[in-house]
């Protein structure tokens, strides 16, 4: 290698003017959180890290000390593209250490890096791409419901104009920092899009997922627009999920891919999904982790209730699409049940976690289930094994709570502080009385 | 280090096509001072390189266009490659220029003035000895400066993550070859990289969405091989 990394950002500093350095990181709910340093002192950063006082992040908290260092990766390196070029500023991801350097354990990029740890002692690199749903709406006020653009009024311009050059907007920025698009299209539902990113590696796509949501959220503002990844926003419509294409790769070669069986997958792939299905229950506290998420996972909007697996059947957990042409490369699981509102890195992590165990431990792929699920009666469903991910939040920290496979993938840090949060967010949910309730009981009881 | 195609050494000879040179152009060169050597064929032009390899070359087209042409194209494939290229050629062949842009980076018509001829020279050698210029590299819009890490397309500078840059680096240092997903990882990101050339491709990509749909094409996927920076036009 000719250069070095370290030097190649401080030239850029230097060069192209930067005014302001902003490390980026993720609290354990996968908030994006960022402080600035000066030019100056980045040189300072990429060598010792910055000392910070994490206990005003959520999930860093701890009893002993709150200080912990913020470790530049010099590789996530850019300058960010919507600032004045006069006053440019950069952003680099870090990863946080205990101030011994090392690991910090609440810090969720480490939490991915030490699952993709694993994954590569078992020889795989993990390849992950998702398509991300989102709304836009006209900017919130307290207590009112979402306004979807598409009802006119809103703006002069007709709505899908503004929401198709928002999206190309953003489109564009995104390209512009190195997170190429697939695809991108007006979902079915008033104001909602979806951008498919296409696949790299997992962290560099956890990283990607942080960026994506900050840009679609900023482009949006400045156009007074309000963009939410909230995994159900409008009553009777579809919600917003956050489908992730899975891949394992050995070296070359795809190790999905088997081109002697009917389906096209190996028997590593079966395995991992097989994982995936039977520690599904357990990490959809992780994947899905608001109490509005589950008001997505209902049948009847694309979205997935069952534990089960299809080629072509979209009310399954997971999806094996079929690769368009012979491509080796191409061959691919859809795990669908995530939600935008996650937090990738961990999301990330408890995914590879099950489907790894599946493939540690050889688990066998149950049958294809390649009817309409949401038409069964629950009773053929049993015979067939098919059970449902958790109905709720509290249902999915009760499965997580349980689960050692969780434990050990987010660490007894993260695991602990994450059900003590969601456990409080989900009594705060239950003592709400909610406008169901009074329409529904207040004059009938 | 990875060699420099412009290294600035004026010292290093310059290669002539065709062998005997022409009686002018051997002239021209003598009065200017030039260390100079025929050669006759890419063969000889690999076998003759003087260690460092050639600082420029002159090529007359005029007598047989074909092997000349040739010759440019054996001297943008030397290791380093050569790419102060000089060539001649005749009132009647200057439509052929267009096409073969990539070839060279100067002509002077033939039969050439004398003075004419050794200006070209001059300032072919001599834009070695601009600031640094070893350092930049020049390429159908797109500028990279190696001692800075700057990357600009079109004169808009890109905002690159340091793979990103490398790997563009790497192949615009190789412009115009096809260089292997498994060399670009040795190259570039060194043998203890995990992650196989998988990760060449996704760097590609992402790389082409920085560089816009306009030019995006200039890294062209050649199948089952690699990736090749294009030649489209030099642009100076």
């Amino acid at each position: 290698m000719r250069g070095d990394r370290r030097e190649y950002v401080l030239h850029t500093i230097e060069e192209r003017g930067i005014r302001l350095v902003r490390l980026w990181f993720t609290d354990v709910l996968g908030n994006l959180k960022s402080f600035a340093i000066s030019p100056a002192e980045m040189e300072n950063a990429l060598q010792d890290g910055m000392t910070f006082d994490g206990s005003s992040i959520d999930g860093f908290s701890r009893v002993q000390e709150s200080d912990v260092l913020a470790l530049p990766d010099a590789d996530t390196f850019e300058v960010l593209p919507w600032v004045d070029p006069k006053g440019a500023e950069a952003r680099v991801f870090c990863d946080i250490a205990n101030l011994d350097g090392t690991p910090f354990e609440g810090d969720p990029r480490r939490v991915l890096r030490r699952n993709l740890a694993a994954a590569r002692e078992m020889g795989y690199g993990c390849f992950v791409a998702p398509d991300v749903e989102y709304f836009y709406f006209a900017p919130p006020t307290p207590g009112s419901r979402p306004v979807p653009l598409d009802e006119g009024g809103f703006f002069d311009l007709t709505s899908t104009d503004i929401a198709s050059s928002l999206r190309k907007e953003t489109i564009r920025t995104l390209e512009s920092m190195g997170i190429p698009v697939e695809y991108s299209f007006h979902e079915d539902a008033p104001s909602q899009h979806e951008i498919d990113l296409r696949h790299t590696d997992a962290l560099t796509m956890a990283d990607g997922v942080m960026t994506f949501r900050m840009v679609v959220k900023e482009i949006a503002a400045l156009h007074g627009v309000h963009a939410t990844f909230m995994p159900k926003p409008l009553e009777g419509v579809q919600g917003s999920g956050m489908h992730l294409h899975l891949s394992l790769f050995r070296g070359e070669d795809n190790a999905f891919h088997d081109p002697s069986d009917p389906y096209q997958l190996s028997t590593t792939a079966k395995s991992f999904m097989a994982g995936l299905l039977r520690h599904a229950a357990e990490i959809t506290a992780v994947t899905n982790q608001t109490v509005n998420s589950y008001k997505r996972l209902v049948p009847g909007f694309e979205a997935p209730v069952h534990v089960s697996w299809a080629r072509n059947n979209r009310s399954g957990l997971i999806r094996v699409p079929v690769p368009k042409r012979d491509n080796p490369l191409a061959t691919r699981i859809e795990y669908r049940s995530p939600d935008p509102a996650c937090n990738p890195y961990l999301a990330f992590a408890v995914i590879l976690a099950a489907g790894l165990r599946g493939v540690a431990e050889g688990y066998e792929l149950p049958a294809e289930a390649d009817a309409n699920l949401f038409e069964m009666p629950d009773e053929t469903l049993a015979k067939l094994g098919i059970d449902q991910l958790p109905p709720s939040l509290s249902d999915a920290l009760r499965a997580m709570e349980r689960s050692e496979l969780v434990a050990e993938a987010l660490g007894e840090h993260i695991f602990e502080w994450f059900l003590r949060n969601k456990r409080a967010e989900w009594r705060g949910y239950k003592t709400h009385v909610s406008q169901y309730e009074i329409d529904h009981t207040l004059r009938s009881l | 280090m990875t060699p420099r195609a412009d290294d600035p050494r004026p010292d290093r000879p310059i290669a002539v096509h065709p062998d005997p040179a022409p009686i002018d152009l051997a002239r021209t060169l003598d009065l200017s001072g030039h260390a100079w050597k025929a050669v006759r064929s890419p063969e000889a032009l690999e076998r003759l390189a003087p260690e460092g390899g050639w600082g420029a070359a002159v090529v007359d087209c005029t007598e047989d266009p074909e092997g000349a042409w040739a010759m440019c194209r054996a001297l943008r494939e030397l290791e380093p490659a050569v790419d102060r290229v000089l060539v001649l050629v005749t009132g009647a062949q200057v439509d052929d220029l267009a096409t073969r842009d990539h070839l060279y980076r100067d002509f002077c018509l033939a039969p050439a003035h004398p003075r004419e001829l050794d200006a070209r020279l001059r300032h072919l050698v001599a834009e070695a000895g601009d600031a640094d210029p070893s350092s930049i590299i020049h390429h159908a819009g797109l500028e990279l400066n190696l001692e800075t890490y700057q990357a600009a397309c079109d004169g808009r500078p890109l905002d690159l993550t340091y793979m990103e840059y490398e790997l563009l680096a790497y192949l615009a240092q190789h412009a115009g070859k096809v260089v292997s997903r498994e060399t670009l990882l040795s190259r570039v990101w060194g043998y203890e990289y995990f992650g196989g050339a998988r990760t060449v491709d996704v760097h590609v990509r992402r790389l082409r969405a920085k560089l816009g749909e306009e030019h995006a094409h200039l890294i062209q996927t050649v199948r089952s091989v690699g990736y090749r920076l294009v030649q489209v036009r030099h642009s100076r």
